[in-house]
């Protein structure tokens, strides 16, 4: 009964390594709602990505579209003798494919904006974080200045500044978003600075440079990678919203938003299909980011650790 | 010129204070003294005694508001205050090293030990990072670590404290530097992991030639590592001697006041000696000599003059100052009425 444990010496082997990224993994695992909203985007972006192979027909391509097809409820055969199984817009392309088409374009502009913005804010965070002084205070100016001013006039002002296009978008979106992560960064990077293992690299003889990027910045990625989950969905949206407005995207690319624009006229005349699959569409694809980065905020929150 | 060769390190008259909004706190205040090669300098005191900041400023790690503000800081031959930032970093790490209190905390928790470790070489030298890494491989077995080359891939939450410690010294044997400055290594490991790190550092030390300054609160720790021994108060030291004339015949009260306060000096079941009072804020101190307050010993002439320093054994050629004359002497201390005076 009186089990006595083995003396564990400091000889015995090295437990095997769990390296940080596969304890995330673990322990984002551990919630069903999370690995499910993973599951779901994982299939969004499967989706969106084979878009050309599983399609059958490619939106941008006038020449395949018939404007005889406009409109057909879902369900309907197209001229080309496919079936629209969610119906046709009221130029004639199919949902389906255009939905597909325009999940590749709201993903990558989303996406690209995101990391975009990420790797400004970061640098920008950990440079008035490390500066201090007159750098800093300027810097954190910029950023209360742009925060206090809602994210939506901000970017219709400037798409209208710079036009139509997905790379004006995406300029907008980032211009938008950078200061979200400049100010969390620096917030960390502040704490992080403090600690003594920065006094320990400095004590080492490391450049600045070094331990700015190498030491300082990975501490700080956590709140970093929620927000960037967080404000991915965000410019999904925002970017849905200007489309929508009819600043965003052009006609010829069409993305969610431009798709449900393109229904929101014939909402009252009983068609709802050409706004309502686009529309569920970005919202299943919001929601299932969102539910991801809430799980992702717990795993690195030690405070909420069990 | 000096005949003799110049020490390792040689602080005259070091003074670095923090200039804040409530007031100049003069943290180190004219502290003198020489750690020569492969000598061992316990620097005692207790919390704010400016110990730790003596150890920064050498390193030239002061955090502002903190600046040296006075002083020379002599290391083989150059000069280091007032030294620009790129030359003071190429030292740092290479030729001057440092070990910290808290092993939880001086390892960066996302990077990997070799990571870490390999850094740390290539920051100052032209070599493969095979050669790297082996080089990691060989401090780690030096401190005692088992399996090296598996350990080296770990992060650092999967070592306890003392394992860390070890790490961390072995970090700071990678570059063989000259002089390692301890800041309190031990103090946050348990008594059996604390007599081991010590008595593996003496050996490591004495194996491969490097000074150390052992910044510490525990006077038993110094006794059975140091030949010199600094003791300091309030930003100064009060007294400096090799460890034994220390121990067994302190000159300064405070040195008196801390060996009485030590378990091992009085009878079981005698109840321990303590100095009464507490330690004045750097930022207000008493008139006079900093300790007068608490020291049995005090005169009148205590809490109106600060005491200069005197020194001992130590003949003054023309060319010294007192303060260089007072970090060359085998024996310095500040006092009024050093305890010699009573005893004779």
């Amino acid at each position: 009964m009186s089990a006595v444990p083995a003396p564990t010496t400091t000889a015995a082997p090295a437990p095997a390594v769990e390296t940080p990224i596969r304890r995330f993994l673990r322990t984002f695992a551990e919630d069903r709602v999370a690995v499910l909203g993973f599951s779901l985007f994982a299939l969004i972006v499967l989706l969106a990505v084979c878009a050309p192979l599983i399609t059958p027909q490619n939106p941008y391509d006038l020449a395949k579209v018939d404007l005889m097809d406009s409109r057909l409820p879902p369900g309907e055969r197209m001229g080309d003798g496919f079936t629209a199984w969610l119906g046709s817009d009221g130029v004639g392309r199919d949902l389906y494919s255009g939905i597909l088409y325009g999940l590749r374009i709201s993903l990558m502009v989303g996406a690209l904006s995101g990391l975009i913005a990420a790797s400004i804010g970061m640098s920008v965070g950990l440079l008035a974080a490390y500066a201090g002084g007159r750098v800093e205070t300027f810097i954190m100016r910029i950023v209360d200045l742009q925060l206090s001013l809602p994210a939506i006039l901000i970017a219709l002002i400037l798409v209208a500044a710079l036009g139509k296009g997905v790379d004006k978008i995406i300029i907008a979106l980032v211009v938008v978003q950078w200061a979200y992560y400049a100010r969390t960064v620096r917030a960390s990077a502040l704490v992080e600075r403090r600690k003594e293992y920065v006094e320990a690299a400095q004590s080492l003889g490391l450049s600045t440079r070094a331990i700015v990027f190498r030491h300082i910045m990975p501490n700080c990625l956590a709140p970093v990678i929620v927000i960037l989950t967080v404000q991915t969905a965000h410019a999904i949206s925002l970017e849905a919203t200007l489309s929508f407005l009819g600043v965003g995207l052009p006609q010829t690319e069409p993305s969610l938003g431009v798709l449900i624009a393109n229904g929101f006229q014939y909402m009252l005349s009983g068609r709802y299909w050409i706004s309502f699959f686009p529309g569920l569409a970005l919202l299943l694809t919001i929601v299932s980011i969102n539910l991801m980065g809430d799980r992702i905020r717990d795993v690195l929150n030690p405070r909420l650790e069990k | 010129m000096s005949t003799q060769a110049e020490p390792l390190l040689r602080v005259t008259d070091l003074a670095t204070h923090f200039v804040t909004r409530a007031g100049t706190v003069k943290a180190v205040d004219g502290v003198s003294f020489e750690v020569a090669r492969g000598e061992v300098l316990g620097l005692v005191g207790e919390s704010g005694s400016g110990k730790s900041v003596t150890g920064y400023s050498i390193l030239g790690l002061v955090d502002p508001p903190g600046r040296i503000v006075s002083g020379s800081i002599r290391f083989s031959g150059r000069e280091l205050v007032g030294m620009d930032d790129e030359a003071m970093r190429a030292i740092r790490g290479r030729e001057i090293a440092m070990i910290f209190q808290d092993p939880m905390m001086t390892l960066n928790p996302v990077l990997r030990i070799d990571t870490q470790m390999i850094e740390a070489i290539l920051a100052h030298e032209r070599v493969s990072e095979r050669a790297a890494r082996d080089r990691a491989i060989e401090a780690l077995r030096k401190v005692g670590i088992p399996s090296p080359r598996e350990r080296l891939e770990a992060y650092p939450h999967q070592f306890s404290g003392g394992m860390r410690q070890r790490v961390a010294i072995a970090t700071a044997l990678l570059n063989r530097p000259a002089l390692i400055v301890a800041d309190e290594p031990t103090t946050a490991l348990d008594v059996t992991i604390q007599s081991q790190i010590l008595a593996e550092m003496q050996s490591l030390c004495r194996e491969t030639g490097t000074a150390l300054i052992w910044i510490t609160h525990d006077l038993t720790v110094v006794a059975g590592l140091a030949q010199q021994v600094a003791v300091m108060y309030a930003g100064r030291i009060v007294e400096r001697a090799g460890v034994d004339a220390l121990l067994d015949s302190p000159l300064h009260p405070y040195t008196e006041g801390l060996l009485g306060s030590l378990p091992s000096s009085v009878m079981p079941g005698q109840p321990l000696r303590q100095i009464p009072g507490s330690t004045p804020s750097l930022g207000r101190l008493p008139p006079g000599c900093a300790f007068s307050p608490r020291c049995s010993y005090a005169t009148e002439r205590c809490s109106r003059d600060a005491p200069g320093v005197s020194f001992e054994g130590f003949s003054v050629t023309p060319a010294d100052s007192p303060t260089q004359a007072a970090a060359r002497a085998p024996r310095q201390y500040r006092c009024h009425h050093p305890l010699q005076d009573a005893r004779r």
